[in-house]
Parts: C-alpha cells; sequence; structure tokens
C-alpha cells in the first residue's frame, strides 16, 4: 500500500489514481516487449537506477549475466547450511536517503550494527576499539596519553571532512571548465559548503586530500600502534601504501557511512550483503520493472550518434531509447561498444583508467568459535572487526609485496565472524568467517594465478590468523580464496579492483571516471553511467545508481524520484 | 630601542640576500647576519679537495628568477652562465644513452612514438608549469576573505588555471595530484625515458615515482624554465656566483652584511619582534626581523614555541622536512667516459635512473630509514664548460644522489664508507674506469646538510615541497604571506613560497609585504 501512496505523492497533480496507471502500465508491457530503459548489470547501483527509473513511470529492463543478481553484493551458498556474503561484506555508506525513499526495510533489508573493533599486538596485547567512545578513549591511553587526548580531536576533524563529503554524494559534480549556469551554480554550491568550514579548516581540507594516511595520522598519533590501528581504513581495496599520499581521503569512504543515523557505525545487512541488493530488487519490481538473469550483453547498439538497445551474447536484440550501463568504464567502453564508434580519445582515457586489483577474499565456514587467547572467551569485541598489523612500517611492506607484483607475505586482514552479530548465516554453533585480504595482486608477477599459487595465497592467510589464534585452523570447513582474478571472472569487476575503479583524485568527483564524464552521461545520447566508476565511487553507496537515474530523468523532462541529499547540519 | 626602519635579515642565502637587496632599494636600513664566513648558504661553491671548487648543494640553476636577475641587475654584478640550458643524457647500465633536451628526443633508442608523445608531452606540461610559474612572483592567496578585494588574490589563480584550453584544464585538473609513474605509463614506452622524467619528478622529494603528488614537483621543476628562464644552467664559477652577485647587489644598494655572527634568539619585547641576538650576546636592534632560515630554525629554535599559539606551533612541528638528498663530489683526473655517451655529450645533465620502477624502488628502503641499494643519481660535470673550477686537464664531477634518509637508522657515521664505496660501484659500471681517476671524494649528507648549513632536517628546500605544502600551504596554513603571527617577524626562505630550486623569489616576495608593512 505504501509505494502507492509515496508513488501518488510523486506523481502529484495526476487526477488518475497510481493503482489505474499501474494496471495500464502492466498491460502496455504485455502488448508490445519494447522498454523506455535498459540497464546492463544488476549489482547493487544498477538496481538503485533501475528502481528510481521505474518509480518515476518508465519501462525498466534489468539484465544480468549471471543467474543471480547483486553483482558484488551478494549472499552464496557455497557451503551447505553456510550463507557467505563472499565479495562485500559489511553495510554502512548505504545511502539513508535511499534506505528510507525506496523503503528497503518494507523490502527485507535489516542494517545489524555490530561492535567495534580490535588491532592484535605481536606481544601477545591489544588495541580495543570499543564502540563506546569513552572506553575507547581509555584503552588508547594504555598506550599513550597523549594519543587518548588525540583521539578526540581526531574523531572532530575526519567527522568536520565526513560532513562536507556527505553533502556532495547525492549530487553529481559539476563541470569546473564548463560555463553552463547549472555547473557554475554548483560549483557555487560546493564553494559554500567550504566557505562554511572556515578558513583554517579548508586548508586543512585541502592537505587531507592530497596528505597520506601515515602523515594524517602522524598529526595526531605518536603510538605506532594506534596509528596502525586506524592506518587499515586509508587503504583498504587501494593499490596505495599508507605513505602514498591520497589516502588520508581513503579514511572517509569507510567514515562517512552511518548505521540507524549513527555517523561512522558499521553493520550487517541480516542474511548477508544479498539481502540489499534482494530489497532494493523487490522496490524496483513494486514499481513494475523487470529483471532478467543470465542475459548477457554482447553490445550497445548505436545509431546515429544515439543508442537505440542492446545486444545479447544469444544474439537478441532489445530495443530502449535509454541504456544505463553499471559496468565499470573499462568494461564499458573497451567491452560494450564497437571501438569504431567511440572518440579515440575516450578509447585511451577508458585504457589508463586506474583500476587496479589489490585485495582478495577468504570466505570461511568454521566448525565452531575459534578461540582468540588476547581476548579470552566472550570477550565483545570478537564481535567486531580484527586486524593483525600492530606498525605502519609492517603495512608498508605489504604494500611493497605488492608493488612486486606479489601477495602480501605478512597481509592486512579485516577479519569478521558475521555469525556473531547474524546467526542466520550459519547453522546453530558453527560461524561464518569473512577475511578480506590487502594487497592482492591482479596477477602474480605478471601472469594468471595459478591453483598452486592460490594454495600457497590461502596459508599465507591462515598463517597469519593461526598466529592468533591457535585452534582456527582445526575448526575450518570450507574456505573459499578469492583473489581478484575470480572477482574478474565472476562479478565482472575489471582487474578485481572492488571500488570499479582507484579513489585517487584524479579519478575522484569530476574527474570520476574521466574528466568530462563525470555527470553520468556517455559519448551517446542516452547513455548513461551508473556504476561505482562514477562520483561518488565504490562502498555499496547505492549513490551513483541514484544520481545517474536523475541525471536520466532530468534529460527526459520528468520530475525526479530521487530524494535530495541530507546535509547532517 | 628599535631604530626605525631597520631591518634584520637572518642568513645570506639567495632567499635572503634577495630580500635584502629589495628591501635596501626600498630605502631601508637593512643589516644581514650569517653564521658562516661567507655567504651563499646551500647556494654557493667550495673548494672540496686542493684546487678542486664545486656547487656544495645546488648545482644546477633551473628556476632562477629571470625578473630578480633583471631587476637587481646580477649580471653587471658578476654573474655569468658558463653554459645556459643542458640537455639531458639518460643512461642505463646496458650502455644505451638518451639524449634529450627541452622539448625534444635528440638521440639514442627511442620509437618514433614516443619521439612524438615525448614533444608533446614536455608542451602540455610546460603550459601546465606557466600555470605554477606565474605564481611565483605572487604572495599566495588566502582562501577567506571579508571584503570582495581579498579574493582578489585566489581569483587570480583560478584565472591562471581558466586561461588554459578547455582540454589542457581538464587534464590539468587531472593530473596535477597524480603519480608521475601513473603519467608515464600512459604517455611512453621507453623506459629510459620514463626513468629520466621520474628522476626530474622525485629529486629533492621524500616521494617515489608512485607516490601520488610527484606530478606537481615535475611541475615545479618545470616552473622556471616556464617562466621565462632557458631550463638547466651553470652559473659561471658555480652556484656561488649567483649569491655573490646578489651580495653585491645588496651592498650597493645599501645593505650591509655581517658575516661569522650566527645568532641565538630573535628578540621578542612587546609581543612583536625587536631584533636578533647573536651568539656573542650582542642584540642587533631591528623593527623588522625577516628570516631566511628553514621555518622549524626560525619559528622553533630562534624564536620559541613559548611565542605561538599552540595550534600554529603544533602546525611548524608537523612540517615534513626529512631530507632524502645526498651530494657526491669527485675531484678527477680525467673526463670520465660514461658508456654511450659522446666526449662532447660528457658536460650535459647525466641522469641514472634507467626506469620509473627503478625510481620507485630506489625509495623504498628510505620508508623505514635506510639508503637506496640501487640510488637514482643526478650528474653534472661542471668543468667540460667552466675550467674555473679545477686545475687544467682536471675534472670535478658533482652529483645529487638519492635516497639517503636523514633519519638514517643508525645514523650516518657509520654508513657514509659503505655509501660512498656503492655510489662509486655503481658509477663505475656506468662509466667504466671512473674509480681509477678519483683524486678525491666526498660525501655530503643531509645530516652533513643540517650541521654545515643550519638547515633542520637538511631538507634541500627547507621543508617537503608537495601540495599539502605547497602555494597557500607553505609553510603552513595562516604564515603562506610571509608575514608570522608574531608581529615584526618574517619568513624568506624556501620554506615559504614558492619554495626551494635557487629561485629568489620567496625573498623578493617577502622584502614586498616587509615594505608594504611599514609604509
Amino acid at each position: 500500500m505504501l509505494t502507492f501512496v509515496t508513488g501518488a505523492r510523486m506523481r502529484a497533480g495526476d487526477n488518475k489514481t497510481p493503482r489505474v496507471r499501474r494496471a495500464r502500465r502492466i498491460r502496455r508491457r504485455r502488448r508490445m516487449k519494447r522498454y523506455d530503459v535498459i540497464v546492463v548489470g544488476a549489482g547493487h547501483n544498477g538496481l538503485t537506477s533501475a528502481a528510481f527509473l521505474a518509480r518515476a513511470g518508465l519501462r525498466v529492463l534489468v539484465l544480468e549475466r549471471n543467474p543471480y543478481i547483486g553483482g558484488a553484493t551478494v549472499s552464496r551458498e557455497l557451503h551447505p547450511d553456510w550463507i557467505y556474503s563472499n565479495c562485500s561484506y559489511v553495510c554502512s555508506l548505504l545511502r539513508p536517503e535511499i534506505y528510507r525513499s525506496l523503503e528497503l526495510g518494507r523490502h527485507g533489508l535489516q542494517v545489524v550494527p555490530y561492535g567495534g573493533g580490535v588491532t592484535f599486538t605481536r606481544d601477545g596485547d591489544v588495541l580495543g576499539g570499543y564502540v563506546d567512545k569513552e572506553v575507547k578513549r581509555r584503552e588508547i591511553a594504555r598506550y599513550s596519553p597523549r594519543d587518548a587526548d588525540a583521539y578526540v580531536r581526531y574523531g572532530r576533524d575526519v567527522m568536520r571532512q565526513c560532513r562536507l563529503v556527505r553533502s556532495l554524494l547525492m549530487r553529481t559534480p559539476p563541470d569546473p571548465t564548463s560555463l553552463r549556469p547549472r555547473d557554475l551554480a554548483e560549483l557555487l554550491h560546493v564553494g559554500r559548503e567550504f566557505a562554511k568550514l572556515g578558513e583554517a579548516a579548508i586548508y586543512d581540507t585541502i592537505r587531507f586530500y592530497t596528505m597520506s594516511i601515515a602523515d594524517f595520522l602522524g598529526e595526531y598519533f605518536e603510538s605506532d600502534l594506534v596509528r596502525a590501528n586506524f592506518a587499515g581504513s586509508g587503504i583498504i581495496g587501494t593499490a596505495l601504501g599508507v605513505h602514498s599520499p591520497g589516502t588520508a581521503y581513503v579514511l572517509l569512504h569507510h567514515y562517512m557511512g552511518d548505521v540507524d543515523g549513527q555517523v561512522g557505525a558499521w553493520g550487517f545487512a541480516r542474511g548477508g550483503m544479498g539481502a540489499v541488493s534482494k530489497a532494493i530488487a523487490g522496490a524496483l519490481e513494486s514499481y513494475g520493472g523487470e529483471i532478467r538473469a543470465s542475459a548477457s550483453v554482447a553490445r550497445v547498439l548505436v545509431r546515429g550518434r544515439r543508442v537505440t538497445g542492446v545486444a545479447l551474447d544469444n544474439g537478441d536484440e532489445i530495443e530502449a531509447p535509454v541504456v544505463l550501463s553499471a559496468l565499470d568504464p573499462k568494461r564499458t567502453f573497451l567491452g560494450l561498444f564497437d571501438p569504431g564508434d567511440l572518440d579515440p580519445r575516450l578509447l585511451k582515457r577508458a585504457r589508463d583508467f586506474k583500476i587496479r586489483g589489490s585485495s582478495g577474499k577468504l570466505n570461511i565456514a568454521l566448525d565452531g568459535l575459534p578461540s582468540f587467547p588476547a581476548l579470552g572467551p566472550k570477550h565483545p569485541l570478537l564481535a567486531g572487526d580484527m586486524h593483525f598489523l600492530d606498525s605502519l612500517e609492517r603495512f608498508e611492506k605489504a604494500y611493497d609485496d605488492w608493488k612486486r607484483g606479489t601477495w602480501s607475505k605478512d597481509p592486512y586482514l579485516d577479519l569478521l565472524m558475521p555469525t556473531m552479530t547474524d546467526p542466520t548465516m550459519a547453522p546453530p554453533g558453527k560461524h561464518f568467517m569473512s577475511v578480506f585480504v590487502q594487497y592482492v595482486p591482479h596477477k602474480v608477477e605478471g601472469r594468471d594465478w595459478t591453483d598452486a599459487d592460490r594454495e600457497a595465497f590461502k596459508k599465507t592467510v591462515f598463517a597469519q590468523i593461526s598466529r592468533y589464534s591457535p585452534d582456527f585452523e582445526k575448526l575450518v570447513l570450507h574456505a573459499e580464496v578469492r583473489t581478484p582474478q575470480e572477482l574478474e571472472a565472476e562479478v565482472g569487476l575489471t582487474e578485481g579492483n572492488i571500488f570499479q575503479g582507484e579513489l585517487t583524485f584524479d579519478q575522484l568527483l569530476f574527474n570520476r571516471p574521466f574528466p568530462g564524464f563525470a555527470q553520468y552521461r556517455g559519448p551517446f545520447r542516452g547513455m548513461y553511467l551508473c556504476g561505482s566508476g562514477s562520483h561518488p565511487g565504490g562502498g555499496v553507496m547505492a549513490a551513483p545508481g541514484a544520481n545517474a537515474a536523475r541525471e536520466v530523468l532530468r534529460d527526459l523532462r520528468r520530475r525526479s524520484t530521487v530524494p535530495e541529499g541530507w546535509s547532517d547540519d | 630601542m628599535t631604530d626605525p626602519g631597520r631591518t634584520v635579515v637572518i642568513g645570506a642565502g639567495h632567499n635572503g640576500l634577495a630580500a635584502a637587496a629589495y628591501l635596501a632599494r626600498a630605502g631601508r636600513e637593512v643589516v644581514v647576519v650569517e653564521a658562516a664566513a661567507h655567504v651563499g648558504g646551500a647556494a654557493v661553491t667550495r673548494e672540496f679537495a686542493p684546487g678542486f671548487r664545486v656547487s656544495a648543494i645546488a648545482h644546477l640553476a633551473h628556476l632562477l628568477d629571470p625578473s630578480i636577475v633583471r631587476e637587481l641587475d646580477l649580471q653587471r654584478h658578476g654573474l655569468a652562465f658558463a653554459r645556459a640550458a643542458l640537455k639531458t643524457v639518460a643512461l642505463d647500465a646496458g650502455g644505451d644513452a638518451l639524449l634529450f633536451d627541452g622539448n625534444r628526443i635528440v638521440a639514442g633508442p627511442a620509437s618514433a612514438a614516443d619521439r612524438a608523445a615525448y614533444t608533446a608531452f614536455t608542451a602540455r606540461m610546460r603550459r601546465f608549469a606557466v600555470v605554477l610559474g606565474r605564481q611565483h612572483g605572487r604572495v599566495p592567496p588566502r582562501l577567506a576573505w571579508q571584503h570582495w578585494t581579498e579574493a582578489l588574490p585566489a581569483a587570480l589563480l583560478g584565472l591562471d588555471i581558466r586561461r588554459l584550453r578547455r582540454e589542457d584544464m581538464r587534464e590539468f585538473l587531472r593530473v596535477v595530484t597524480m603519480a608521475i609513474y601513473d603519467l608515464l605509463e600512459e604517455s611512453f614506452e621507453s623506459p629510459l625515458l620514463k626513468g629520466a622524467i621520474a628522476l626530474d619528478a622525485v629529486l629533492g622529494t621524500k616521494l617515489g615515482a608512485r607516490s601520488g603528488n610527484t606530478v606537481f614537483s615535475y611541475l615545479h621543476r618545470l616552473s622556471g624554465a616556464a617562466s621565462g628562464g632557458g631550463g638547466p644552467a651553470l652559473p659561471r664559477g658555480g652556484m656561488g656566483a649567483v649569491t655573490d652577485a646578489l651580495a653585491a647587489a645588496a651592498r650597493s644598494a645599501g645593505a650591509e652584511i655581517r658575516l661569522g655572527c650566527p645568532i641565538e634568539a630573535i628578540v621578542v619585547s612587546g609581543g612583536r619582534a625587536g631584533g636578533v641576538r647573536l651568539s656573542g650576546g650582542e642584540v642587533v636592534p631591528a623593527d623588522a626581523v625577516v628570516s631566511s632560515a628553514d621555518p622549524k630554525t626560525t619559528l622553533l629554535t630562534l624564536l620559541g614555541a613559548r611565542h605561538l599559539e599552540a595550534e600554529f606551533a603544533q602546525r611548524v612541528h608537523h612540517l615534513r622536512a626529512t631530507g632524502t638528498a645526498a651530494k657526491l663530489h669527485l675531484a678527477l683526473a680525467g673526463l670520465p667516459a660514461f658508456r654511450g655517451v659522446a666526449a662532447t655529450d660528457a658536460g650535459e645533465r647525466l641522469v641514472i635512473s634507467p626506469s620509473a620502477t627503478y625510481a620507485d624502488e630506489a625509495f623504498n628502503p628510505a620508508k623505514y630509514r635506510r639508503y637506496s641499494e640501487h640510488p637514482v643519481l643526478e650528474i653534472s660535470i661542471p668543468t667540460v664548460h667552466d675550467a674555473t673550477l679545477a686545475p687544467a686537464g682536471r675534472h670535478v664531477l658533482s652529483a645529487i644522489v638519492q635516497y639517503a634518509p636523514h633519519d638514517l637508522e643508525g645514523g650516518w657515521d657509520a654508513a657514509r664508507a659503505p655509501f660512498q664505496e656503492l655510489l662509486l660501484d655503481l658509477l663505475e659500471r656506468y662509466a667504466p674506469g671512473i674509480r681509477r681517476q678519483v683524486l678525491a671524494a666526498e660525501l655530503v649528507t643531509p645530516a652533513d646538510i643540517e650541521r654545515d648549513y643550519r638547515i633542520r632536517g637538511g631538507h634541500w628546500h627547507h621543508a617537503e615541497l608537495t601540495i599539502d605544502q605547497a602555494l597557500m600551504l607553505r609553510p603552513v596554513p595562516g604564515a603562506a604571506q610571509y608575514a608570522m603571527p608574531v608581529a615584526g617577524l618574517y619568513l624568506c626562505g624556501a620554506g615559504c613560497h614558492p619554495g626551494g630550486g635557487v629561485i629568489g623569489a620567496a625573498g623578493r616576495n617577502a622584502a614586498r609585504i616587509v615594505a608594504g608593512a611599514e609604509a
């Protein structure tokens, strides 16, 4: 019922009741299989675009290559009775505007916050990142009283940066080289958001965007352990080291989310990340949109500088005046088009696009709860993120391995046992362990991964875990090893880059994916990009999908169904 | 106590002298106090072995601001160039050598595609560098303002970027924060070519070829040539010739230069800088103190953090200023024969950085406070063009060597000898027989630079020159306009905009502010 109410609001001033319109829409679809919009790829962004477009009354079809939907936002039963979030594994950045306006709660999405994180030290101690800020402050004080005070400043400054970024997430980046009123107005808006910060903070913001996470943390903390404890968020998913300028910004991509309005908090999608895409798909279908799985798009059809539809691998052609690609920019421009149709400069941009795979994942079914002696049994932090690098030098050396073309021998792990928070993912008493591994190259010293490599890589990760949990290995029932190559082969992310493109300034904001293509429009009329390769980038935000839908509706001169971004203050 | 109108300038390096000259020309009474027995600071010519003289630190004039040369009439004051616009020869261990000048590949193994790409690349990079070059002569803008007139400087910067063609502007805004490594991967095939350009991007920084912001440091290096200079040049008589001419110009404008008097502190009275106290205890009163010393030395040592607001002191404390560049000087019995280099080209700028990856891997040890096992070198043999530096038939080799971190694990005393051996072995590979030609050798580490030139951290540019420490952020936000929070105290050294590289613009800009403040 609720949808119709919102739906009705969306089409205010319409004398027909939504129910009648919806019924007619369905009849029309039965008559002739024509679509207004085709979305390539049923990841969370593709589905989000589709949902907002369907809600605007357009006939939308989403085409997915895999037999299942979700892209990298999936729950898979790869071991009997175990549900793996085998790609993305935590939920925080998903924009609350979208959650509310697509009523994802009603469509079955439930995000459960989980408890903090912990960094283990080589000498058997821990630094506990408790959810309660005061407790965490006291914990830091065990290592350095000065750092405990600095932690308050740190939290304040990072939150200030988050506010600035959050105010830009649900907006289309302005083209700074354009003099179109819309771009100038948007530039002005950004300028105002900056001005709000005040002079000192403006300078700090510029520094923040160009600094390395190591230097940034160095301005607050003296303890190497404390620095290491915060450093992970600066390099997750990137092909950069903690000393690489630009990594301070990446920190935001892990802080700017929220759960139940608690900024910076993290949570699990109940039933695994697949619940996110399932809920968005549910919203889409409630607006009359369609999804076709096992339908792989071979080419986007172009006639006279405008798109006319898509051709599938099986030869079928489906017509539509509007096509959105949720694939990454490399796949989209180098894969979906006849090179002859594209400007050589654009082809070069696509070829040069930085989308390096740098992380892998182990998904593990456990026969029971492994013990972590440094924490002890029933410790609340067993439900949080576990990290094992206790110095910046270990971080940087892990990166040096990647630069040499091999996986880190002393890797950074983000280890979680979602079943501590969401027992529905494994049989009673058993556990699912998700181990995100950094750094892992797309190719091993230039060649493809062999099974021997995978085995050796698995051993490296197991060894790292066993150092802190002696009984872990005995409990392993099944382990899925995912290198960037699997991510590329299954999900289609080029080189297995989880963000659909490096999050460095040269590929952010008005530069994402390339200068001149940051407003979600492709090189042809009716062609759009809606994946994480566009602003604001990856992390299961769904913002690129929503922003792209807004631009499509704008071009079609339809009222937007996409919610305005919320500002925190 | 202060006699009105007197300015004390701390340090007789090129920026201090430039500031002194401009202030004296503005009719102010100027006293320059220099700790060393001679002028020059880090832009000086030194005899490192009997009869052999060398530019002690900076050895090529890339960036010297032509308008300063003109305005201060430095030619008349004795500045001459033994050779302008040196070519560059990129060497590799296999004996291949790539010779290129400003904007074209002259000779060596490079595909037609690379030759074309290189010309287009340098042309574009120069257009970008002009944007930075234009800022040299300007006081950095503030980014908050009460009245629209205060917004003008910032607007000017924006305008300079806007003046680029649309495609260029797009590209500028994309590449300016990039790692040189990635940009080179996009642009060229030849490893040797990529290596040589990567070296220019990382020289004098604590960054590797794969570190972000290295395109910016590359543009900074070009910004001199772009703003009218001719590219790398050799002053006759070494880099000291530049500061000698600046000193002459300052003196002739009426400035007094007191040598051999290190200062102990900046005197603060009534909340403003009232002069300097020399180590003897003598106080030189002044109503303005202009320091060309590095920001940390000036603000934390000479002034003292107690005179600063806590957050500001913190910012100064956090200023990144760890030198990674060392200097190798060789007195040679004859002209060394570098493989693949014609004798006629021996006097050009020789670089050892066979690939961008090599340049990046050279950096890795510096991250862990160790020196490079396979360092990158920028080599100059000035005696080919300038006989005044060595006895007849003899030669001097001057090389900037990276990476040699100031904060080396275990300190430099133990590491000096092995590192020098490592360098000579490396040179022997590129110039067989050079070891036998060596009459005397000297290694100048960042630790030596800190001690002998009083630069905290031994960093050539006084502070790392990256975007987060450039323009309105240099040396630290809130002090980028040369005037320090303590009234009457100014910075005018390489630690300020536009940074290091023997430009002289910092001194000139600061003088303008000081004169303005008094007017």
